[in-house]
């Protein structure tokens, strides 16, 4: 997904010489055909996120649509200041890429795992928030990227992953789609990769009689309000998974969405996610999401324990 | 430190223009009721000395692609800045008469498109710099001539991104990009000495790998001359350290921590102010 994502740029700068791209200390090799073949369009920076983050802002201000990419957490937590000031107040066109949106870092620990980058980019205002679920559905929005107005924060999720996504007409940032249209009325809303374990859990689920509706939102910010009430008309169960902290986001957002708008109505609702801890294990990323319950397995006994309160009402 | 360039007062030294400029200050100052008036002081000289004699721009087009870029980092100091936007035409000089009110454009620190002529939106400090190096980094890809001129702190020098700013720019080899620093040697809790020391500042420019020039930043011939002489050096940035007097030009007002920041302010010291504007400490 890292690699299509960056390819893209690549390609968008190939035919816009306004298009610059800004890293800071990436791997050895990244992009080399970009530095080689449009050098006055290619910066690698120093360690220093504050920096890359207020250059990039100066280069927008020139008219320059910037793509940064660094480490996901560095880049939000380090130059959140830069990020909320330069970029979202001067409302400019740069296109944050954070690498490992997760637990993509599993093994290298806290420091590394972006647990909490959607929440805080999602308080500040003007900025867009996506988190494609695979790499097809990355290359789709860095296209889209080219003339959207204001910043943007690209979550880059776990690499490799089956590509799940398709082509859809009128694909558009802030707009959601529907992966899977379920007869019930149980409703599965996903944002990134997470999107894999709610149509891994179809099949499950029909085998035990229940049909669930997938709603992807490959944009967090803004939330695509007027999809979600098309698909909440017919729902009394809720779900929201996302590989991120439950505090402030797909969940929060969802959740916000349906209190301010349907209070009188009764829900079954239950976001998944990180619980409120620093991710506590090493191993793999597949550990650690199965270790806080983001699985098909999980995700099929809280439907399944959902229903069963529902009912009992 | 370089000595040569230290004064106690420049009360004494004021030129008509230099007193008019502080009269409309503290004008403005009283009329919001509060401000940074020290700090706006300090750089009034040589933001005089940019609009002046030195920088490209045109008042009826603000983004004319032509004009000289300026960011004042320092955005606290920008009583002045709004000074001289008014008074070179970006906006009717009335219009100072709002600073910091309700429903104004003029607020207490700089806004970008909010503001003409302001290039980019500063108030928590060390944010200039690294906006600076982007746009220099943009105009040399645009091959446009134009320079860009960051007006930083020396308090706001603690900011380690700052100094992330001055490796990028030197690593970019931006010498269309000039740093000038307001080095009053005071922030907001006290002398920078004491507060966190930042001498041997000039060598430290130097060892970043910066051409470093040093003036008086009240003294309006030293300023117009060392501004002629940018870029000192091909492939390199410049650095102008003006040493500045806080509170530069009003009796009482100079080297007179009190007047960093001001509200609530009382006749007796509207009539301090406009007393003290030029007048030799006693």
């Amino acid at each position: 997904m890292r690699k299509t994502a960056l390819d893209t740029v690549y390609e968008l700068a190939t035919r816009n010489s306004n298009v610059f791209f800004v890293g800071s200390d990436l791997g050895a090799g990244t992009l080399n055909n970009f530095r080689h073949a449009l050098p006055e369009q290619f910066l690698m920076e120093g360690i220093s996120e504050a920096n890359v983050v207020g250059l990039a802002s100066g280069l927008a201000l020139e008219g320059k649509v910037v793509y940064v990419n660094s480490i996901a957490t560095f880049l939000t937590r380090r130059a959140y200041e830069q990020i909320c000031l330069d970029l979202c107040l001067q409302n400019l066109s740069v296109r944050l890429i954070g690498n490992g949106g997760g637990m993509v870092y599993a093994p290298l620990g806290p420091t590394h795992m972006a647990i909490d980058d959607i929440a805080i980019m999602r308080a500040i205002p003007n900025m867009t928030i996506l988190a494609p679920c695979d790499a097809e559905e990355m290359r789709r929005l860095i296209l889209l990227t080219e003339e959207h107005a204001g910043p943007i924060y690209i979550r880059v999720a776990k690499g490799g992953d089956k590509i799940v996504s398709l082509p859809q007409e009128n694909y558009q940032i802030g707009k959601a789609v529907l992966m899977h249209q379920g007869e019930g009325s149980v409703l599965v809303v996903t944002t990134g990769v997470m999107l894999q374990v709610a149509l891994n859990a179809v099949d499950d689920l029909r085998a035990i009689g229940v049909e669930i509706t997938v709603l992807h939102m490959h944009t967090i910010k803004p939330l695509d309000e007027a999809a979600l009430k098309k698909y909440l008309v017919n729902s009394d169960v809720v779900v929201t998974i996302e590989e991120h902290t439950t505090l402030g986001g797909l969940g929060s957002a969802v959740a916000e969405y349906m209190m301010e708008n349907y209070s009188s109505r009764l829900f079954s609702f239950k976001r998944l996610g990180l619980p409120d801890i620093f991710p506590d294990d090493y191993g793999s990323q597949d550990h650690l999401l199965s270790r806080f319950g983001l699985s098909v397995g999980n995700l099929v006994s809280t439907i399944r324990e959902l229903i069963r309160t529902r009912d009992n009402h | 430190m370089n000595d040569s360039f230290l004064t106690t007062s420049v009360c004494d030294s004021l030129d008509p223009r230099a007193i008019e400029l502080r009269r409309k200050l503290v004008d403005m100052l009283l009329r919001a009721g509060r401000g940074h008036l020290a700090s706006a002081l300090s750089i009034i000289d040589l933001l005089r000395v940019l609009y002046d004699d030195v920088m490209t721009y045109d008042p009826k087009n603000p983004n004319f692609i032509g004009r000289d870029r300026f960011i004042l980092s320092k955005g606290h100091a920008c009583m002045a800045q709004y000074l001289m936007l008014a008074e070179k035409g970006f906006f009717p000089e009335e219009e100072l008469s709002v600073f910091c009110k309700a429903g104004s454009f003029l607020g207490g620190h700089p806004e970008y498109h909010t503001v003409p002529g302001v290039e980019a939106s500063t108030g928590s400090l060390g944010h200039g710099p690294s906006i600076g190096v982007g746009m220099a980094i943009a105009l040399k890809a645009d091959k446009n001539d134009s320079k860009v001129y960051v007006v930083i702190g020396d308090g706001e020098s603690n900011e380690g991104s700052v100094w992330e700013a001055a490796l990028s720019a030197v690593k970019n080899k931006l010498d269309n990009l000039v740093f000038i620093l307001d080095y009053n040697k005071f922030q907001s809790y006290g002398r920078t000495v004491d507060v966190i020391d930042l001498e041997p500042l000039a060598d430290k420019w130097v060892a970043f790998g910066w051409e470093v020039e040093q003036v008086n930043g009240h003294d309006i011939k030293q300023l117009r001359e060392a501004f002629d002489k940018f870029p000192v050096q091909e492939g390199k940035p410049s650095i102008l350290i003006c040493h500045t007097i806080k509170g530069a030009g009003i009796r009482g007002v100079e080297h007179n921590l009190d007047w960093h920041h001001k509200s609530g302010l009382t006749d007796d010291e509207a009539i301090f102010l406009n007393d003290g504007i030029g007048r030799k400490n006693a």
